[in-house]
């Protein structure tokens, strides 16, 4: 703790937010000191150009970070928001589980062998560029329950990132490595244990983290399309539906409180995720 | 005899003999021949070193010594029997350093015998025994991206050598190391070879390091890469760097290699070659040094 408070990176992170909502703040409570007639060429100037009048133009409207804080304290005593970010992770964590343990294997079919290359790759490729929110008719109509639809969407969306970074990985590393370890007497197995394994560990990692951000917009996205996964009403179904009841409901504050929570429920899976990447390539900050 | 000493295991120098080799790329109409009816052989126990212009094919020779690569036509044979593909028995040393960047120094040198189910008590002692001969006891946990250039050459040394190859090819392996450290490498390789005499064959380009190594020098042509010359390098061991400044027996062989050098480089020079015109201008350098 101490020595986070001595690191210039914390101060200047520190800073920047706290500018940010002094901005935001300022600019949302423009429709307060714009009133003076002082303001007025400044008003017409912005009727000519289309916009209101009597705030400044988008950030005026939004609400301004005091009053979002103001709606968020009641909020966080609600079991509806917290389990929000419960349903929200755990079908996260559910698509991108799925999405590591069938993608990475997957991944790594696809860069050692050729057969497998030349049968699973056309197809891979045909699939990947339908987004996976266009799954999601299909996957409503298909699935069993909206669960169980919200989870694959969100694994579709970090799945071909994951096979796409493990097979450029495993294909990028050096021919050297294989020749040495071939000229020592390694097997194929070993080879692919200990060359191949750890030589796609880095590409691992930084697909996973990619996808993971993937997860979350998806994942969000899903959840409002499909009406919050449960049939309760409310604020039950996931951070995504929290903001869509939110904005049905007309309560501004909140649409922007569901959007912050998402940003960091967003940062503390992909801190979660970069420290574990460090944890299994312990080489790479070795320099 | 020390405990370390023991766990060295006996050495079996090998022989390879290239017969009437010639390796070409590409298809019909576009045929490039890189080597062409090249034949000589690396002694069994002794240091052969292969002395050329860059680009002159010495790297594609390397790559059909190891197996990854066979010839278009003519033969290359260890102890007799022809080499088919990449072998413990022939263990390659590259330009560039070939160390497994997630392995310590330590799993590095032991990749060998783990990789083959082969690590006994007697083979970790041995990769004891060679940790310290490299002088990286102090460095055994760290990975190769924590070390200097020289030390991964050296780390790299003492996993190609507890294999126990019967021939260790080594292609420019010291290439881009600072002047410093090339010197300090020389003289921790010519000791280690000094002290088991198993075959090495070693390419470079650097004439003062072919000198200074060799027992043997092979001077190679330009493309289609030939032998032009061997040269039995007959100084004493073991050799120490101050020592050979002083040689005149050192210089002479410098010489001697030079002026085939430079003939070769001339007369590619006259076909337009743009690294003979390198070879050159660095000859004319030296010789006003002389």
């Amino acid at each position: 703790m101490k020595k986070m408070l001595s690191n210039p990176v914390f101060w200047r992170g520190a800073v920047s937010i706290v500018v940010f909502l002094i901005l935001w703040e300022i600019g949302s409570r423009s429709k307060q000191w714009m009133a003076p007639e002082f303001f007025t060429p400044f008003k017409e100037f912005l009727g000519a150009m289309g916009f209101k009048k009597d705030y400044l133009p988008w950030i005026g409207a939004v609400p301004a970070p005091s009053a979002v804080l103001k709606s968020w304290i009641p909020v966080l005593g609600q079991a509806g928001y917290w389990q929000s970010w419960y349903m929200s992770f755990f079908r996260v964590m559910g698509g991108f589980i799925a999405a590591m343990i069938i993608g990475i294997p997957f991944g790594l079919m696809l860069a050692v062998s050729r057969v497998a290359h030349d049968v699973g790759f056309p197809v891979f490729e045909v699939l990947r560029p339908i987004p996976p929110l266009a799954w999601v008719p299909a996957s409503i109509i298909f699935w069993p329950t909206q669960e169980s639809a919200i989870i694959f969407i969100t694994f579709l969306g970090a799945f071909y990132t994951i096979v796409i970074n493990v097979l450029g990985g495993a294909r990028s590393i050096d021919v050297r490595y294989f020749q040495a370890a071939q000229s020592m007497g390694a097997s194929r197995w070993d080879i692919f244990r200990r060359v191949i394994l750890p030589g796609t560990l880095p590409s691992i990692v930084v697909g996973s983290a990619v996808g993971m951000g993937i997860t979350w917009e998806v994942v969000v996205a899903a959840e409002m399309i499909s009406g919050g996964g449960s049939q309760q009403a409310g604020t039950g179904g996931g951070l995504g539906f929290f903001i869509w009841n939110s904005y049905v409901g007309g309560s501004y504050e909140q649409i922007v409180v569901g959007m912050i929570s998402i940003g960091v429920a967003g940062f503390v899976s992909s801190e979660l995720l970069r420290w574990g990447g460090r944890y299994v390539t312990p080489w790479l900050k070795a320099r | 005899m020390s405990e370390a000493a023991m766990a060295r295991p006996a050495i079996v120098p090998g022989e390879i003999s290239v017969q009437g080799v010639s390796k070409s790329y590409g298809a019909i109409h576009f045929r490039k021949e890189v080597v062409h009816d090249c034949s000589f052989t690396i002694e069994r126990a002794k240091l052969t070193v292969m002395v050329g212009p860059s680009g002159c094919g010495k790297s594609t020779l390397i790559r059909l010594l190891a197996g990854f690569e066979h010839p278009t036509e003519g033969s290359v044979t260890l102890d007799g029997t022809p080499i088919t593909g990449p072998d413990r028995d022939r263990l390659v040393l590259f330009q560039e350093t070939a160390l497994f960047p997630w392995m310590t120094t330590w799993d590095n040198i032991l990749y060998g015998p783990r990789a083959r189910g082969e690590q006994t008590k007697h083979t970790v002692e041995f990769g004891e025994f060679l940790l310290a001969k490299v002088g990286l006891q102090d460095f055994r946990d760290k990975y190769p991206g924590q070390l200097s250039g020289g030390m991964q050459r050296r780390a790299e040394l003492a996993r190609a050598m507890i294999n126990n190859p019967k021939v260790m090819i080594l292609d420019e392996p010291f290439r881009g190391l600072d002047a410093m450290t090339k010197e300090l490498m020389w003289e921790y390789y010519a000791r280690l070879y000094e002290e088991n005499r198993r075959t090495n064959f070693f390419v470079t380009t650097d004439i003062d390091e072919a000198v200074f190594l060799a027992d043997r020098m092979l001077v190679m042509s330009n493309i289609p890469t030939q032998v032009r010359a061997v040269i039995e390098v007959d100084l004493p061991r073991p050799r120490r760097l101050s020592d050979l400044v002083e040689s005149d027996r050192a210089n002479d062989i410098k010489k001697h290699a030079l002026s085939i050098l430079h003939a070769e480089a001339m007369r590619s020079f006259s076909r337009g070659s743009k690294a003979a015109a390198d070879f050159v201008e660095a000859y004319l350098k030296r010789a006003s040094r002389a």
